[in-house]
């Protein structure tokens, strides 16, 4: 579980998908960075990331990490967006039987978990079928 | 830089050991180590533990078990890089005495892990991936070695019967071994139709929570001679990094780190893969394994699959793999993986092994990987 | 001119029928469907709040407003559902949209009518020049208690709304709110579902305070419903709106338009609100279009608007009401149901 500055921290990149992207080499960074893993340049211009994309590779969790008991079976996958940048999320609104590889889908903005009963409430980015 | 030897080596069962606390698991396998070895004085100590802090709320590690080892005023230090952090103890070890900074290294490697429900202990077992970009999604490490299944099965046909047989051959290489946790064998039914985890993933394709340590004692080559000991080398030593995050790789089915760890230590040792005639490799799921002797070299990318099924990593194949009966038979208490690997090697390739034993085993490999393969330490030991 | 510059929707994908309720509590169905007109409702995942929802219909209303929403400087939430008492749904949404910081934002609370109020604060504040545009959405996930009658409606959905003076689809033009305090329905601090006054619901409250702003709104406007081409009003059940209808004087095809509640639910906050957008969908330029919402406590918010040429350019830039509610959906058994409602009483931590 995040502690509420943790998670308040992220909250560009949680709601808004706030990305870098590197002046010199053009490759997007999810989330931002100080230094460009392949060129080493510091200088970026903020993008937002491409709001739909494709299923890479996906799978059902049906033994939880304890936050996440409660939504247990749930599915997980790695998502390409159009823009080339990929992402881990979890894909909802989507019976298994649908989910596979090359599946289109779009952002959605989603709760994550809670923290308990008395807890901060945490959002963030799900997939649902496009 | 002088030659290092393995003068010693500690191991007892693992398994739930709910009458020993961490520190017991690990003072008495230390204490196996010092008598193999027939040392009382070490001149410094690392240790390799995944998660102490989350497991049992202990951190400061160095100091309490250099302490309840009896060694007073002992340079001690943990060592963390997820499931790797034995694996890496192994290597500042082996720099320490390779640099002449020290003579007599202990290299340990503990894990508590069954003090946590098993929830908890997935939350824990978790923090080796990226918490913001991936725990941050409820993605587990079964899931996670799911997500590179899938990939891996569309794209180069891998199936799950291939995955199954890794399960299955550690299990009959691991039923031999009286410290495993599970020493017996299982058939390919039972792990096909045992509970999804994650799926692909069943129960029986991911190892274990486990209790348990391993340790080994390092000395320059000069040391192990006069102190009569066979002598095991440590010949190449690698270690390489990679994105945390899954999604950040560029090729989610291939170990960039376990290959770069390999080149390194195998040009180290000045040998080639094909001169190496054992391997302990992290199998902490089913399809790991199948990466890994891709990565290695063993076999082309897209054919490890094949090659398991094939037969080829069996003990009497033509590149066994993980006779000691791997993560998924001997149990992976994380920190200790690495140096239990070693600890396997040393015995094999003394001819220790008893009827887990390689025939001509002269040079052994060790590869132990941390999380999806963010981190990966390769060592190449022979025996002189 | 002030007006609606852009509007959105959002209906969960998940559904329950009448009969699977009923089923359980051994309750007549057909009394249900054939009493209030109500078939099935909506049911919100365990992942979506009032918050989720009021954000993607929000992206949508910028989808269709075709405006950066850093010149949004009011953001306003009703809704019964808010997941906190003391933390704001607005400042989640107004960041989720990129709003923050130049913004004002509050929550707002008036049973089913939070929603209009939020639209009501939101093209007030533009009317007097103090911001560029305004965003009034009604969101809700409300709750009926298990086996009351409520629980065959309680569904989940929102609706939101830009307002603006330029790029406008829907010119205002005349507001009317209608206000008593009528303790029809109502839910304690602490309680965990609301209670009602049953039939009392009725004539004294909803149809009182409908018609009340109705007959108020078409007096100041000087307007007769035949000059009107389409009305939406509160929809609790199938059966009250139809009866709203006839007693100010329309004729059924005004409402078919804007009357979702008999497949939808009632979405509370969301319910009037829906039918807006759902009208808003199908409307032409030149139509006129009347909503009348209901909160018990009791009050209507009314407005009355004037559909623009625009309207046809945005229209097709965001999902469609009547899309998302004839479109995918998964029905729900009332096990799953209550697992997502969490009305399942499970062990402590």
């Amino acid at each position: 579980m995040p502690t509420p500055a943790r998670y308040w921290r992220e909250i560009p990149q949680r709601y808004r998908l706030e990305a870098a992207k590197c002046r010199r080499c053009g490759l997007i960074l999810f989330p931002p960075r100080l230094i460009c893993p392949e060129c080493q340049s510091r200088e970026f211009e903020g993008v937002k990331l491409a709001e739909e994309g494709k299923v890479i590779t996906y799978t059902i969790i049906r033994v939880p990490p304890h936050q996440f008991e409660d939504q247990a079976p749930y599915a997980v996958g790695i998502v390409e967006l159009d823009d080339g940048v990929k992402l881990m999320g979890q894909i909802v609104d989507c019976p298994f039987e649908e989910l596979k590889t090359g599946l289109r889908v779009r952002i959605e903005f989603r709760k994550m978990m809670e923290e308990g009963e008395a807890g901060v409430i945490y959002y963030g980015y799900k997939f649902v079928p496009a | 830089m002088r030659d290092v030897a393995i003068i010693g080596v500690g191991m007892a069962k693992w398994g739930e050991l709910w009458e020993k606390s961490l520190r017991q698991i690990f003072v008495e396998t230390a204490l196996n180590a010092l008598d193999d070895a027939g040392v009382d004085r070490l001149d410094a100590m690392y240790v390799g533990s995944m998660s102490s802090g989350l497991f049992v709320g202990q951190e400061h590690l160095g100091s309490l078990l250099a302490d309840y080892l009896g060694q007073k005023a002992l340079p001690a230090a943990r060592v963390e890089s997820a499931c790797a952090s034995g694996g890496l103890a192994l290597r500042l070890g082996f720099i320490d005495v390779a640099s002449g900074m020290n003579d007599v290294v202990m290299v340990a490697g503990v894990e508590k892990m069954t003090d946590l429900n098993p929830n908890e202990a997935t939350y824990a077992l978790g923090t080796a991936a990226d918490q913001e970009y991936e725990g941050y999604h409820g993605i587990t490490f079964p899931g996670l070695y799911a997500l590179i299944a899938r990939a891996h099965m569309e794209r180069y046909g891998t199936t799950r019967k291939q995955l199954a047989m890794v399960a299955v051959k550690n299990h009959e290489n691991g039923a031999l071994n009286p410290l495993a946790q599970f020493p017996f064998k299982i058939s390919l039914e039972a792990v096909l139709n045992s509970p999804l985890v994650a799926d692909p993933l069943r129960v029986l394709d991911c190892s274990p929570i486990t209790d348990g340590a391993a340790a080994v004692i390092l000395a320059p080559v000069e040391l192990a001679k006069k102190l009569q000991k066979p002598v095991v080398k440590i010949i190449g030593s690698g270690h390489a990094t990679d994105s945390i995050a899954l999604a950040q790789r560029k090729d989610i089915t291939w170990l960039e780190s376990t290959y770069q760890a390999a080149k390194k230590a195998l040009a180290m040792a000045g040998k080639k893969i094909e001169d190496v005639n054992l391997f302990e490799v992290h199998d902490c799921f089913t399809i790991a394994e199948i990466c890994v002797i891709e990565a290695l070299g063993l076999v082309e990318k897209g054919k490890g699959g094949q090659a398991v099924e094939a037969g080829l990593t069996r003990v009497d194949g033509r590149f066994p793999v993980n006779p000691s009966g791997g993560l998924k038979a001997k149990g992976h208490p994380v920190g200790a993986t690495g140096v239990a690997q070693a600890v396997e090697i040393v015995k094999q390739l003394r001819g220790e092994a008893g009827p887990r034993q390689v025939k001509g085993a002269r040079i052994g490999l060790t590869q132990n990987m941390g999380g999806t393969g963010g981190s990966s330490v390769v060592h190449v030991l022979a025996a002189e | 001119m002030v007006g609606i510059v852009g509007y959105g929707a959002y209906i969960p994908c998940y559904r329950i029928r009448v009969e699977e309720i009923a089923g359980v509590w051994g309750a007549d169905a057909e009394s249900y469907k054939k009493g209030l007109l109500l078939e099935e409702k909506s049911v919100p995942a365990p992942d979506q709040d009032t918050i989720t929802m009021a954000v993607e219909a929000s992206r949508r209303a910028i989808k269709r407003a075709g405006i950066n929403p850093q010149e949004i400087g009011a953001v306003y939430v009703g809704s019964e559902s808010h997941p906190y008492a003391v933390k704001p749904s607005g400042t989640v949404l107004a960041e989720a949209i990129g709003a923050c910081p130049d913004v004002h934002t509050a929550d707002l609370e008036f049973a089913c009518k939070a929603g209009t109020e939020g639209m009501y604060l939101a093209l007030s504040q533009v009317k007097a020049g103090d911001i560029k545009y305004g965003l009034g959405v009604g969101a809700d996930t409300s709750q009926g208690a298990p086996g009351d009658a409520l629980e065959y409606s309680t569904a989940a959905g929102a609706a939101a709304f830009i307002f603006g003076r330029q790029k406008i689809i829907a010119e205002v033009l005349e507001t009317y709110s209608f206000t008593t305090d009528t303790p029809d329905f109502w839910r304690r601090e602490y309680q965990y579902y609301p209670r009602h006054g049953g039939r009392f619901t009725g004539d004294p409250a909803y149809f009182k305070h409908i018609v009340g702003a109705g007959k108020g709104i078409m007096a100041k406007a000087k307007i007769k419903p035949e000059d009107i081409t389409y009305v939406i009003f509160h929809q609790p059940n199938g059966k009250f709106p139809l009866r709203a209808g006839e007693l100010l004087g329309f004729q059924k095809k005004q409402l078919e338009p804007g009357l979702l509640v008999n497949r939808l639910g009632n979405t509370y906050s969301g319910s009037s609100p829906l039918g807006l957008t759902a009208t808003l969908d199908i409307a032409k330029p030149g139509d006129v279009v009347l909503i009348v919402s209901f909160g018990s406590g009791a009050g209507s918010d009314a407005f009355l608007f004037r559909i623009t040429e625009r309207i046809d350019e945005v229209r097709d830039l965001a999902p469609k009401t009547r899309d998302m509610l004839n479109g995918r959906r998964f029905y729900l058994n009332y096990g799953s149901y209550a697992k997502f409602r969490k009305k399942i009483r499970k062990a402590e931590k």
